[in-house]
């Protein structure tokens, strides 16, 4: 079995984001990381690997993205990943989750993969979308929001799955070849060891130009997107909170429940 | 001229960040109200194989430098673990150099293996009680027996980790010093178990870092075989000398480290409380010295990286090394005591923790040498004047 952990560099979790105004997309300058989100993915990988029901061949980990995300791409590998692809060129630059999509699907393609695995969403885009879409090209089943799996080996080899959704829990069998994002209460990553880190840059990685997976031009970046980022706002600033003095107990309880029970919370 | 960290090195700063995060500053406050050794955060750090960081290869190590050692430390310290974090695993991390360099085969490879997997506690045994840098008038004396090996009595004090530890680096005369022709000769340096029917270990009640002990060794007929014997008799005082310039490195981190650590906090509050209707922060008696803080702790950094830089180029270092301590011992002393003024009566409280920095820090200025006794070092061996002690 072949596993392809779709990953992404992303700014750090401590950078402030905000967008460029220049060219409406986020500003990804400063310190980035490997999306917290996708670390869940690559465990999932491991935990299918070490767990024995399948033998897994191969753990890869796939990006697109600028020079840079080569680090998140060691990350990866430094998680557990037997090697990486990394899809990268000019063309590529200001795609849409839509043309992002097709090109994952096609780099993906190269790499026929019995299980996709990615994170739910990017800690900087946040669509949530990009699994989907990777499977609408690929024509594979998808599932999102998966909390927990369960490998059943076949043939054919299927997947027991519990989704979280808003209204509660779905359990899903789904056959592989399948497009599967995961939560991130699906498990709790490990942490790299020293050795693993050191030795991520020894572990192969495929640099992949749109030439290299018949990726059509006209179908990625900036002029292959049909979303435009028309305006952008700052959320709005948070409202400064009530503070209520402790001089008397009972009467703040009071003025508490008052407070609640105003807002219709209790 | 590159002030660049390289990609690995940056990712072992993120990945002990990340994994000394999981431990918070409410872990470390209770491992040093209860005066209890971190094992769960010795064991995570063991487990990933960050205690071998600078071991050789051959032995499981990961052989990587003293700069990489000194990034691991200072992020350890700087995630609010302290001097109580970084003690657990400091004597671990480069420690064992003078064996890796002058021990036997048989001795590294019954040793370091385990120092690297972590289920080998070793404590220090340098420092007497009429001999603390003085290290040359030590007399904890190594007699033969008879036949080869030796039978080891004296006393130690302020030796960390002792209870924890299952073996001491233990540095005894076995000439005294009126036999000898040069005062640093006659001594040797041992590798051996610390047993307890003969060493009696007696933990010293202090001021701050509660979670790692420091002790006092009592040591009466402690048998040593003579193949723990670190190198040649009569040579220990030079191979503890080749650990001396790391080990000024990494206090310096460690200094460093807390000093951030109590910086953040202060800046934190500083943003978050509000006295006379705006945030403390906005004043500039809080403001400035948290600025000035900051300044003394990146100049004090330059300084560290140089000098862990020198001697992993196999450089002279001395010069570095000592002023590095020196300098980052005082920064992060002064983040500490003025995050605990910018914190005004709750930095006294412990539920703040720069309390516990504050004590942390202030050790930083004593050891593993003094500030003074390195402003001697600098003023004779540096600037050429004359001897002052």
């Amino acid at each position: 079995m072949k596993i392809c952990v779709l990953v992404k560099e992303v700014p750090d979790a401590a950078v402030q984001k905000r967008i460029d105004p220049s060219t409406g997309r986020m500003d990804r300058n400063g310190e980035k990381n490997l999306n917290p989100y996708d670390t869940h993915a690559i465990e999932a990988a491991m935990q299918i690997r070490e767990g024995g029901a399948v033998e897994v061949d191969e753990i890869v980990a796939v990006t697109m993205g600028p020079s840079t995300a080569i680090r998140a791409l060691h990350k990866a590998v430094s998680l557990g990943a037997d090697r990486s692809v990394h899809l990268s060129d000019d063309a590529l630059a200001g795609s849409d989750v839509a043309a992002t999509g097709y090109a994952l699907a096609q780099t993906l393609k190269r790499e026929s993969p019995d299980l996709v695995l990615l994170g739910q969403q990017s800690d900087d885009g946040e669509c949530y979308t990009i699994g989907a879409v990777v499977a609408d090209h690929l024509q594979m089943p998808s599932l999102t929001q998966v909390i927990q799996m369960d490998v059943e080996a076949g043939p054919p080899t299927q997947l027991r799955c519990e989704r979280q959704a808003e209204y509660g829990y779905d359990t899903v069998q789904v056959e592989l070849p399948a497009v599967i994002s995961v939560g991130d209460a699906i498990n709790e990553p490990r942490y790299p060891s020293l050795k693993a880190i050191m030795g991520a840059k020894k572990k192969p990685l495929d640099a992949l130009a749109i030439g290299d997976v018949d990726i059509a031009a006209d179908r990625v970046g900036e002029s292959g997107s049909k979303v435009i980022c028309g305006d952008f706002k700052a959320p709005p600033a948070k409202s400064a909170g009530e503070i209520i003095e402790d001089e008397d107990t009972n009467e703040t309880v009071e003025k508490i429940v008052a407070w609640l029970d105003e807002r219709k919370l209790i | 001229m590159d002030f660049e960290l390289t990609d690995d090195q940056k990712s072992i700063q993120r990945a002990v960040a990340e994994l000394a995060g999981t431990f918070d500053d409410e872990y470390w406050a209770e491992r040093d109200e209860k005066h209890e050794f971190p094992w769960d955060f010795y064991k995570a750090f063991a487990d990933a194989g960050w205690i071998g960081i600078t071991t050789p290869e051959e032995f499981g190590g990961t052989g990587l430098g003293i700069l990489e050692a000194s990034l691991l430390l200072e992020e350890v310290a700087a995630s609010g673990a302290g001097m109580n974090g970084a003690s657990s695993m400091h004597l671990s991390i480069f420690g064992m150099h003078p064996v890796i360099k002058h021990g036997s085969d048989e001795l590294k490879q019954s040793t370091l293996p385990r120092i690297v997997d972590g289920s080998l506690h070793v404590c220090f045994g340098v420092t007497e009680p009429n001999a603390g840098l003085d290290t040359t008038r030590i007399t904890t004396y190594a007699k033969r027996n008879g036949g080869g090996d030796y039978v080891v009595n004296g006393r130690k004090v302020w030796i960390s980790k002792a209870l924890e530890s299952e073996k001491v680096l233990l540095l005894t005369r076995t000439t005294k010093l009126e036999d000898v022709d040069k005062k640093t000769d006659g001594m040797t340096l041992f590798l051996t178990d610390l047993d307890r029917d003969k060493v009696d270990i007696r933990p010293i009640p202090k001021m701050g870092r509660k979670a790692v002990d420091s002790n006092e060794l009592f040591i009466d007929g402690l048998e040593v075989p003579e193949e723990h014997r670190v190198g040649e008799e009569g040579k220990g005082f030079k191979y503890i000398l080749d650990g001396l310039n790391p080990e000024r490195i990494l206090v310096a981190v460690e200094a460093l480290g807390l000093g951030r650590a109590a910086l953040r906090r202060a800046v934190a509050y500083g943003n978050e409380r509000v006295v006379f209707g705006r945030q403390i922060g906005a004043n500039q008696g809080i403001q400035f010295p948290l600025a000035d803080a900051l300044a003394r702790l990146d100049a004090a950094t330059l300084m560290v990286r140089k000098a862990a830089w020198l001697y992993d180029q196999g450089l002279p270092c001395a010069r570095e090394a000592n002023m590095a301590k020196y300098l980052c011992a005082d920064a992060g002393f002064q983040a500490a005591d003025r995050a605990v003024q910018v914190h005004g009566g709750m930095g006294y409280a412990s539920e703040y923790h720069v309390e516990r920095y504050f004590r942390e820090a202030r050790l930083t200025r004593i050891a593993p040498i003094s500030q003074e006794m390195i402003l001697n070092y600098l003023g004779e061996h540096v600037l050429g004047l004359p001897r002052s002690y």
